[in-house]
């Protein structure tokens, strides 16, 4: 069975329906729009204004001009309000798709993850702020809370997990870690969509009955941190496709 | 109408293997949404590939296809650089045309 | 579409009289036109699904492939084919037995198009898959169970 599984994935994988969404990204982010009628082009995105080849594979990183850790994702909202003169509500009202109402979010971090394919994830989180984020990560990681007393460490935190047919790494190895974070954002089949790691993040604490946190909060930038230091130097295989 | 389709055609020993990803909601008509209304029906009902003027394949879909369609076929000939020009009709009657140079 | 609607619609004064008949159900906006199959994709089993095809009963063949996997993860994505071995293919289908309506796909090939095609279905369950082929004017099928695992937690 573990064979024909592995059959149906790789079927999948071979015309990944997130291409669709890389390639409208790529649309997307030289388009001009908004207010100030700009593209993305010159959005730093951490490796300087319009560099993109790597980018997604480092960060969470901190910013100056913001005086903040940033994720791909506050990184992009940033760049479209900054730039195109969007407002905050404009740009993440559709932070993620339902049916028949598509996300230009989901559209660009697809591209720009698509952007560190084969390239080594590398957040050292070295830089003091970084290291900060990075421990609250490992703090919240292993945090029992919520009605459950649950922690992502519980379904998360050993070898040989498994909820139903879905292993679980143990997202505190480079290896487990590594395997999880290189293939995002994803498609999901069961979705129909391509998730981002915040959507994937927020969706997870809702399976351990903690309150939601917002789009964009501290508190998912820091556990993206976290799990991306645990994964550094893991190649990105992306845009990944999932159950 | 809608995205554009991805379209990914290689010729080898003297065949062209086409995969065309297609960007489509594919709704069934019988999922119901948050409000517990049906969706209605909106799906790809026809699709023909062509090579140059030539149809290499004409298919009739139903709502069982899966969002985001995919398609893969064979047919004999086909040169680096020459065209396939791929299709699709809805049942609302949108359409869409994409083409890819033979890799 | 059958003789009568063709008839209909050429002797008809076009957008009016479209409009006409989608108002009184008959054709849909957008598929007046087509000549999508619609009495094969409606119906429910599978045998009013061969029949409306026009296949009768195809014999078994082993030269008929159902091609893909043996299990899907998950049944909104079934990766499945057709594949044969046969003389001049000009017409293959994917039938899932178990799904409200059996036909999924069919695909009309002209000379030169090799009878081998994938494409990615939705399965409600575990179901027979039937490959159906037109070979010299005759049908033939091939069967295969795909098992879907709808997977569980995890959303
Ligand atoms: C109740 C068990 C449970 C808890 C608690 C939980 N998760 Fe998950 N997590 C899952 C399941 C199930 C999946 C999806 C696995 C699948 O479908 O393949 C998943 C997927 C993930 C993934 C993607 C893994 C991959 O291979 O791509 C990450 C990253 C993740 N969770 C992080 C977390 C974090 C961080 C927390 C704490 C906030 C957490 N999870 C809490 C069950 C849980």
């Amino acid at each position: 069975m573990a064979d024909e599984l592995a059959k149906y994935r790789e079927a999948l994988a071979d015309g990944n329906p997130a291409d669709l969404l890389e390639v409208k990204g790529e649309s997307l982010w030289a388009e001009k729009r908004g207010p100030k009628n700009a593209s993305l082009e010159q959005c730093d995105m951490g490796l300087g204004p319009g560099k993109l080849e790597g980018a997604y594979a480092s960060l969470p990183k901190y910013f100056k001009d913001t005086n903040k850790v940033m994720d791909v994702e506050s990184r992009l909202v940033h760049c479209m309000m900054t730039l195109q003169g969007f407002t905050q509500e404009e740009v993440t009202k559709n932070w993620y798709s339902k049916p028949g109402k598509e996300s230009d979010i989901e559209a660009l971090v697809t591209f720009i993850g698509a952007k560190s394919n084969g390239m080594k994830i590398n957040v050292p989180a070295t830089h003091p702020e970084e290291a900060k984020m990075a421990k609250m990560g490992e703090y919240i990681f292993y945090r029992r809370s919520g009605p459950q007393d649950f922690s992502c460490s519980i379904c998360h935190g050993q070898e040989g997990k498994r909820i139903r047919l879905q292993d679980l790494g143990n997202l505190t190895t480079k290896e487990g870690a590594g395997f999880a974070m290189k293939t995002w954002p994803s498609y999901r089949v069961s979705q129909g969509a391509v998730w981002t790691m915040q959507r994937r993040l927020i969706d997870c604490m809702r399976q351990a009955r903690w309150p939601e946190p917002n789009y964009l909060a501290d508190s998912i930038i820091a556990l993206e941190t976290y799990l991306q230091k645990n994964a550094t130097g893991t190649v990105m295989e992306t845009p990944g496709i999932k159950r | 109408m809608g995205n554009p389709m991805k379209i990914r055609a290689a010729s080898k020993d003297g065949v062209t293997e086409v995969k065309v990803l297609i960007s489509h909601e594919m709704e069934t008509g019988q999922r119901k949404d948050a409000a517990g209304a049906i969706v209605p029906a909106w799906f790809i009902t026809e699709l023909t590939a062509k090579h140059g003027d030539k149809v290499v394949l004409s298919s009739e879909f139903g709502s069982s296809v899966s969002k985001n369609p995919y398609l893969a076929f064979k047919f004999k000939g086909g040169a680096k650089g020459e065209k396939v020009i791929v299709s699709w009709k809805d049942n609302k009657g949108d359409t869409r045309t994409d083409e890819a140079a033979i890799g | 579409m059958n003789n009568q609607r063709r008839t209909v619609l050429k002797s008809g004064s076009g957008a009016a009289l479209l409009g006409m008949l989608a108002a009184a159900g008959i054709i849909t906006p957008g598929m007046a036109l087509a000549d999508w199959n619609k009495a094969a994709f409606d119906a429910k089993s599978m045998a009013d699904t061969l029949k409306a095809l026009g296949a009768g009963q195809p014999a078994d063949s082993k030269d008929v492939q159902v091609t893909g996997p043996d299990i899907a993860e998950n049944g909104a994505v079934v990766p499945v084919g057709v594949a044969s071995t046969l003389p001049n293919v000009s017409m293959v289908a994917i039938l899932i037995e178990k799904n409200p309506n059996a036909l999924a796909a069919s695909f009309v090939l002209p000379e030169g198009t090799e009878a081998n095609v994938q494409t990615r279905v939705k399965m409600g369950q575990t179901s027979n898959v039937y490959a159906l082929v037109k070979s010299d004017g005759k049908f033939f099928m091939a069967t295969k169970e795909i098992k879907v695992t709808l997977g569980g937690c995890g959303g």
